[in-house]
């Protein structure tokens, strides 16, 4: 349950502050969450790697589908994704599921240390 | 302890960030460009995107409003002229923005700004900005804005504009910048007036900035003047003027006369041993055009048609944007430069024009003697003159800005000295004296032309139009017919400027500029119909001398068919646009054929030999005859020019007809023999090793399945960056140089229109590209399947009346607020 709501919160609160700060505030967000829903180290780095994971996988699947795969296909051949809209969503995902993984971890250490 | 794994969770998660956020290990900062809120995912626009909507700009003086049709074509009724302007620009940012300032900056010599010195294997501060510094591109765009600023209507044009290019600018946040501006990684800068005179100017450089003066003097310098004269004829065999043969010319108001040193010191004909510079960048030399008009007695509607094709490379997004401007002043439909307010080739309720390039040398070079290293002063006219200087500071992307110190002197800037050489290595200084860079108000046609009702308005019109040089087409509904060869022109002695010049006094100045009245046209004439195609405007009965090289067989081919042409239509126009027809290769292929002995050939060398003679001449999308032709041809170029020209110590190489012709005249021709080997070679001997060269060339294509011509040319269309995921690959359409459809590997009919002057104008129109320049969009590219099949759009002249029509999607207000 913790872990769920954890996760939610991550995700809604890194919505909320792409809206009008730069892409890194999910770490800010995801730390954050994370102080206010204490978890053990591996659920912490969980939460925020699940929630990013979902939130920008979801959007860019989301976005993607709604723009015809239009932008995708020309993207994935510029940057290294050899022209697969599958693999520049999964990249999408990990890049803000990793970044806001290490965010919630180190939040779980941080109150561990305290 | 808890530290330890806290710290590095805490410093992985940083350099996380950093990795992401920067160039500094990763190519691209991937946090930025995928994060579906900021980076690229906001650019891919749903595919039911709805662009409606209401906008209000203090600019604005009242209420206008635009309807954009199924192709997002804008029709924008605006109630002044003025906000027409400031819509036009609004509209062109919003769907063009990067390509605008993307294009400005190149002209500036701005690039390395955003892509650092070196980009991949382009050497930007030496090759782009630095030439296009000492080639004064921003001082010709400043003297041009100086006139375009005093002039009342332009002022107001460009001002309205930018006012409109800032508005959309201001309105954007970073998550809604240009996909490009995120890859790059820069934003857009505040649009001003100089950066649509810097494209006016950069327009200049890509249609008159190309000439072979160093080539030629290369060549000169090599050659006998026989053998010169016999590889740079004046006038070719087969040229069909545009003004035809036997027109008489008026009497010339500039006589002019080569100066007393001339045999002694310019027609220095193997006579001189020095090197010379080679430009970094050279406009395309195919950048030119069809265009033509044919009067209502030719038609089957008793009207007027005026057809234009302009050939320019191909690129995305396109340098064209398609729009219709209705204001209560005029009503004109067609192309326009993002970057620059008003219709540029179209049509209104009264006439329609378009233009082809005049290709003129209006960019000659002259030797500076300067007294001593600091350039500081030289000499002209027996005296040491004072030197001015300029100082261009480049900035580089990451690194410190490198400064470039430009000497201009009397002439103009000096492109080459010993801190630029452009390949040569005597570190001599070269001025360059290019027309562009006399103040001129080009804009002022664009707005005349947009609202002239009739010839006297177009005439007045087009009198503004300096450099560069265009042959300017002009069909109206009450039925006249007009094509001007316009632009200001140097009178020039024969063959002057076709070499670098002496500098150090005045006696090989340009001597004057022939009179506007005495330029090339045809009105109404008898034959019932004016046209051009890039060749010479005039034969040798033309009181001035015409340099440089020009296309001839475009020009031959559409003569022929529309003397012969009766009760036209425009799907009779459209036919000939995208004619395939090569008649170079018409008047070269039997060269070939009738000097080859057809039984000393091998297998391989016959297969390919029957696939030549079989060609019906066209060059169309599947013909593997014309793919062996080229092949053949370029390769017997080589076998009887290659040697000769090797003495010559620049990348000099004659025009296409000059061989051809001179074989036909003389196929014992003296270029034939080899002269690196004791025997003496015959045409038959140059053929037959052609052949042979070229067999290795062919099978390798035929083998990679791409001897189709379509697939051998490989047309494209590329994004400016050439990023390929953002381009448009192996499109398939025939075509080529020499043909009416121009279409080359990476350059040709950029806009293709037909515009027939009935009471209410039937116009048809395509260009390669789409009207949104976001590659995320589906409008990005919307029309190229279509142009590369030749087909046609009809172009809708709206009226407000029809705001219901089915065709208009959308719907944008513009009011004063």
């Amino acid at each position: 349950m913790k872990f769920i709501i954890s996760i939610l919160l991550t995700a809604l609160l890194s919505f909320v502050a792409c809206l009008y700060l730069p892409w890194w505030t999910i770490a800010i967000a995801a730390f954050v969450v994370a102080i206010f829903i204490p978890q053990p180290p591996l659920k912490s780095f969980l939460t925020g790697f699940a929630a990013l994971f979902l939130l920008w996988g979801g959007l860019a699947i989301w976005i993607d589908s709604r723009n015809e795969h239009v932008l995708s296909h020309r993207i994935a051949a510029v940057l290294p994704f050899g022209g697969s809209t599958f693999i520049m969503i999964l990249v999408t995902a990990l890049v803000g599921a990793l970044v806001a993984g290490f965010a919630s971890l180190s939040a779980s250490y941080f109150r561990k240390a305290n | 302890m808890r530290i330890i794994p806290l710290s590095i969770s805490v410093v992985v998660s940083f350099f996380l960030i950093i990795l992401l956020n920067t160039n500094w290990i990763l190519k691209a900062p991937l946090g930025q460009l995928l994060s579906p809120q900021h980076g690229v995912w906001q650019n891919a626009e749903p595919a039911n995107i709805n662009y409606s909507e209401e906008l209000s700009f203090p600019n604005l003086k009242g209420h206008s409003e635009v309807y954009f049709d199924d192709r997002l074509v804008p029709h924008v009724f605006a109630d002044s002229d003025e906000d027409a302007f400031f819509i036009q620009g609004y509209i062109h940012a919003k769907f063009r923005l990067w390509q605008m300032e993307f294009e400005t900056l190149a002209a500036e010599g701005r690039l390395s700004e955003v892509m650092g010195d070196k980009n991949g294997t382009l050497d930007v501060l030496n090759k782009v900005d630095r030439y296009f510094r000492r080639l004064g591109m921003r001082y010709a765009a400043e003297k041009e804005l100086t006139l375009l600023e005093a002039d009342p209507g332009t002022k107001m044009m460009c001002d309205a504009y930018t006012a409109g290019v800032n508005a959309y600018i201001h309105s954007l946040n970073k998550s809604q910048l240009p996909l490009e501006f995120k890859l790059l990684g820069y934003e857009p800068e505040e649009w001003t007036n100089i950066k649509t005179a810097l494209f006016i100017k950069y327009m200049a450089y890509d249609l008159s900035g190309a000439e072979s003066d160093f080539e030629f003097t290369a060549a000169r310098n090599a050659l006998s003047q026989v053998d010169f004269e016999l590889l740079n004829p004046i006038r070719p065999d087969s040229l069909d003027p545009i003004i035809s043969k036997g027109t008489l010319f008026d009497k010339p108001g500039i006589q002019v006369k080569a100066p007393a040193s001339a045999d002694s010191l310019y027609f220095l004909y193997k006579k001189d041993t020095s090197s010379v510079p080679a430009e970094p960048q050279k406009p395309n030399k195919e950048n030119g055009s069809n265009n033509w008009a044919v009067s209502g007695k030719k038609t089957r509607s008793g009207y007027p048609i005026l057809c234009n094709d302009p050939h320019l490379g191909l690129n995305l997004p396109s340098l064209w944007y398609e729009i219709q401007l209705q204001t209560p002043n005029f009503n004109a439909y067609g192309v326009s430069f993002p970057s620059a307010p008003g219709v540029i080739i179209g049509f209104n309720d009264s006439c329609a024009f378009g233009v082809t390039n005049a290709g003129r040398d209006v960019r000659d070079y002259y030797q500076i003697t300067f007294k001593d290293a600091s350039h500081s002063s030289y000499m002209f006219n027996g005296a040491w003159k004072p030197t001015e200087f300029r100082y261009e500071h480049i900035k580089i992307k990451d690194k410190p800005e490198f400064i470039d110190t430009v000497a201009y002197t009397v002439f103009g800037p000096v492109l080459f000295d010993e801190n630029y050489k452009g390949r040569a290595n005597d570190g001599k200084c070269y001025a360059v004296r290019w027309k562009a860079h006399d103040p001129s108000n080009e804009m002022k046609m664009f707005q005349l032309l947009d609202k002239a009702k009739n010839y006297n308005d177009y005439l007045e019109a087009i009198k503004n139009l300096h450099t560069p040089g265009q042959n300017c087409v002009f069909a109206a509904k009450n039925g006249d017919i007009a094509l001007w060869c316009q632009g200001e022109f140097p009178a020039k002695w024969k063959r002057q400027g076709d070499f670098v010049m002496p500098g150090t006094d005045s006696s090989y100045m340009w001597q004057g500029m022939i009179p506007q009245s005495e330029n090339p046209h045809m009105i109404n004439p008898d034959r019932g119909f004016v046209s051009s195609a890039n060749q010479l405007p005039v034969d040798t009965s033309y009181p001035y001398y015409i340099g440089g090289s020009f296309p001839n067989y475009r020009g031959w081919t559409i003569n022929k068919k529309l003397n012969k042409m009766a009760d036209i239509t425009p799907e009779d126009m459209m036919d000939m646009q995208t004619n395939n027809y090569n008649s170079f290769a018409e008047m070269a292929r039997p060269v070939l054929i009738n000097n080859i002995d057809g039984q000393v050939l091998s297998d391989d060398e016959k297969k390919y030999w029957d696939m030549l003679t079989t060609w019906n001449l066209n060059g169309d999308t599947a013909e593997k005859g014309i793919t062996v032709f080229n092949v053949v041809w370029d390769s017997l170029k080589e076998v009887i020019l290659g040697d000769e020209l090797e003495q010559v110590k620049a990348d000099y190489f004659p025009y296409e007809s000059t061989l051809a012709e001179a074989l036909i005249r003389n196929p014992a021709l003296k270029f034939v023999d080899d002269i690196n080997t004791p025997e003496k070679e015959t045409l038959k001997d140059d053929i037959l090793t052609a052949l042979k060269q070229a067999v290795p060339v062919l099978k390798k294509a035929e083998a990679e399945g791409k001897l189709e011509w379509w697939k051998f040319k490989d047309t494209h269309v590329s994004h400016l960056t050439k990023l390929t995921g953002l381009s448009r690959l192996h499109l398939p359409i025939g075509g080529g140089t020499h043909m009416v459809n121009a279409s080359k590997s990476d350059h040709g009919p950029s806009w293709r229109m037909v515009v027939s002057l009935t009471p209410k104008t039937e116009a048809y129109g395509v260009y390669p590209g789409g009207q949104n320049g976001n590659p995320g969009s589906k409008y990005y590219d919307t029309f190229i399947d279509y142009w590369a099949a030749g087909k046609y759009y009809p172009l809708w002249v709206m009226k407000k009346e029809e705001m219901a029509d089915k065709r208009v999607k959308f719907k944008m207000v513009f009011s004063k607020g």
